[in-house]
């Protein structure tokens, strides 16, 4: 298995608050990596930084073997990083679709002049955007909903259009932040479903979330962070035995009156 | 009063929907009606509004595209018309150049100083760049007033030559008309498909979210100057039929006043359409010439109008009910109604 991402010794720091703090984690080409941690844990903060949005402090961002760290977002988006905001960043006013169009931006090739002079560019690249835009959204099964405002849209399909748009950017990997935030068992639990398959069509994940059930259910591998620091990483099965997390999670003094039962079982 | 205006606002909604609906035929009659106007009403006054209308609209059309497309806040656009007729004047008066190749020329030199104003403001928005815009148009100004060896200064630049087409001779209002209303269908013409197009997603996306425009690979920085380029093109272009047109300018032409005027019709209009812009024009400069013999007074009523169409109406006259700048109050209203039709 290949590295994908590659995140060496990341450290943010917003004066003296050390948001992330020595991070060090690898992703595998085709895993679903999941990473959790109590709120606060950085986790956004470290998103953020294999994005783009933030260079980090020290440490570098590799992906695919290239030194990313301090790209513009604009720059890792075209070098195949795509990405999903923990509270959602649609386009309000714009159809499902349009959406969707916009996130083919840099598969597109049109200029001024050809868009003026409707050129064989121009016209190739609207079908090719119209085509697999509306190919997308059937895989995503929101082929109905494409002429509808996606502010207009519930909350659960809302965050699959997110997905929809990151994907039109043909991305080699995926960040979710928190997409199964605010919505019902069944919804994530569909979600969870969802992610596996996109997973199973070659597109290699990495997800913020709170929700320990879907976590465990969708992730191959799990990292920890706390207080900005990994404290553990490795399979669900590791991570839920791991002493660290769970006192983390439920704080040393449940777990020293056996009030928790440290297989993860809260 | 709000609720006395919502029928008003209604119909014009009704407008928009059966405009959009007949969209072909309406553009037909629009543009028959235009052509034939000067010859039912050839007098010189009346076809003076009628070009105030049309290149005033235009501007305002390419202003539209930094203000309404991409959503950036741009007051200078005095500063690229006066670029823009200076060209044309000097170009002409110096260099003996033929009006139809300053226009091309003054929209490039116009474009050039959008550029160069786009660049380092890239980062900036909102205020900010509100403010930068509006000191680069009166910076603009300034230098024409005092460089007086190539603008001459207080004395302005006089006897601009008019323009010949095959001999014939571009006189009067009328003629210059002709001029405005087909740089304006270019104008449209370009814009409705750039707007439709890659580039204008990527400025609409700009305007709508610039941090899930970044994250899909939309250059912020690079759209934002096209999008100046681009509008400062256009109002650059008119500028240069403009010079001709009054045959004498002065920097006294190209005050902050105008750049008021020009955004005030924008968003009376509707920023964010096409049309909105001409519609806007075509408000405002009716109503100056209605209300000519008030003098000064007519001031109070555009800010009045300003203020109405601000609070029944963000959207403007021509704007959709749907769009970002109807304000997120009524959206929330509507949006609630539209989600229980969804569910039912």
């Amino acid at each position: 298995m290949s590295v994908l991402l590659e995140a060496k010794n990341i450290s943010k720091h917003f004066g003296g608050l050390k948001a992330v703090d020595g991070v060090n984690m690898n992703i595998n080409k085709g895993e679903i990596f999941g990473i959790i941690g109590p709120n606060g844990a950085g986790k956004t903060t470290f998103f953020n930084i294999c994005s783009g949005i933030y260079a980090p402090t020290a440490g570098q961002v590799v992906l695919e073997g290239k030194d990313i760290s301090g790209f513009a977002p604009e720059k890792i988006a075209r070098l195949g990083m795509a990405r999903t905001f923990q509270n959602i960043q649609l386009f309000k006013y714009m159809t499902v679709l349009e959406n969707v169009k916009i996130g083919f931006h840099i598969k597109t090739k049109t200029t001024m002049a050809d868009a003026i002079l409707h050129t064989k560019r121009y016209k190739e690249d609207e079908k090719l955007i119209q085509e697999k835009g509306m190919e997308l959204l059937e895989y995503l099964g929101l082929q109905n909903l494409a002429g509808t405002r996606a502010g207009n849209l519930a909350y659960g399909v809302q965050r699959k259009v997110e997905i929809a748009r990151a994907l039109a950017t043909d991305p080699k990997i995926i960040l979710l932040d928190e997409p199964a935030a605010g919505m019902n068992p069944n919804e994530t639990a569909s979600l969870s479903e969802f992610i596996q398959n996109i997973n199973k069509d070659g597109y290699t994940v990495a997800v913020i979330e709170h929700d320990m059930k879907f976590v465990m259910r969708t992730c191959h591998r799990i990292m920890v962070l706390n207080f900005g620091e990994k404290i553990c990483e490795g399979t669900p099965e590791i991570v839920q035995a791991d002493k660290l997390v769970n006192e983390a999670y439920f704080g040393k003094g449940r777990i020293a009156r056996g009030e928790v039962m440290t297989d993860g079982n809260a | 009063m709000k609720e006395l205006m919502k029928p008003v606002s209604g119909t014009l909604d009704t407008i928009r929907s059966a405009f959009l609906k007949h969209k072909k035929l309406c553009l037909l009659i629009g543009v028959v009606l235009s052509i034939l106007l000067p010859l039912v009403f050839p007098g010189g006054y009346i076809c003076g509004v009628f070009c105030r209308i049309l290149f005033y609209g235009t501007m305002a059309g390419a202003l539209n595209v930094i203000n309404g497309y991409s959503g950036q806040m741009c007051l200078g656009v005095a500063g690229f018309f006066a670029i823009g007729s200076y060209t044309e004047a000097i170009l002409a008066t110096k260099f003996g150049l033929s009006m139809w190749v300053c226009i091309l020329l003054s929209g490039i030199v116009s474009m050039i100083f959008g550029a160069v104003l786009a660049l380092p403001t890239k980062r900036l928005s909102g205020i900010y760049l509100a403010i930068i815009t509006l000191g680069f148009s009166e910076v603009i100004r300034i230098v024409c007033l005092n460089w007086t060896g190539l603008t001459g200064g207080t004395m302005g630049i006089k006897d601009i030559p008019a323009p010949t087409l095959f001999g014939f001779v571009f006189s009067r209002p009328r003629h210059y008309y002709y001029i405005f209303l087909v740089l304006a269908i270019i104008f449209l013409f370009c814009t409705r498909r750039v707007v439709n197009s890659r580039i204008g997603r990527a400025w609409m996306s700009i305007r709508e979210d610039e941090l899930a425009a970044k994250s899909l690979g939309v250059e912020n920085g690079t759209y934002k100057i096209t999008s100046f380029m681009y509008g400062a093109f256009w109002v650059g272009a008119i500028g240069a039929v403009y010079a001709p047109y009054v045959s004498y300018i002065d920097s006294t032409l190209f005050t902050l006043d105008t750049g008021w005027n020009v955004l005030a019709m924008l968003i009376i209009g509707g920023q964010g359409t096409l049309s909105g812009a001409l519609v806007g024009s075509t408000v405002i400069n009716t109503l100056t010439e209605a209300l000519r013999s008030f003098g000064d007074w007519r001031y109070v009523v555009y800010a009045l109008l300003i203020l109405v169409v601000m609070w029944v109406r963000p959207q403007g006259i021509a704007g959709a009910s749907n769009s970002i700048l109807a304000g997120e109050k009524e959206q929330k209203v509507k949006q609630d109604a539209e989600t229980k039709e969804e569910v039912c």
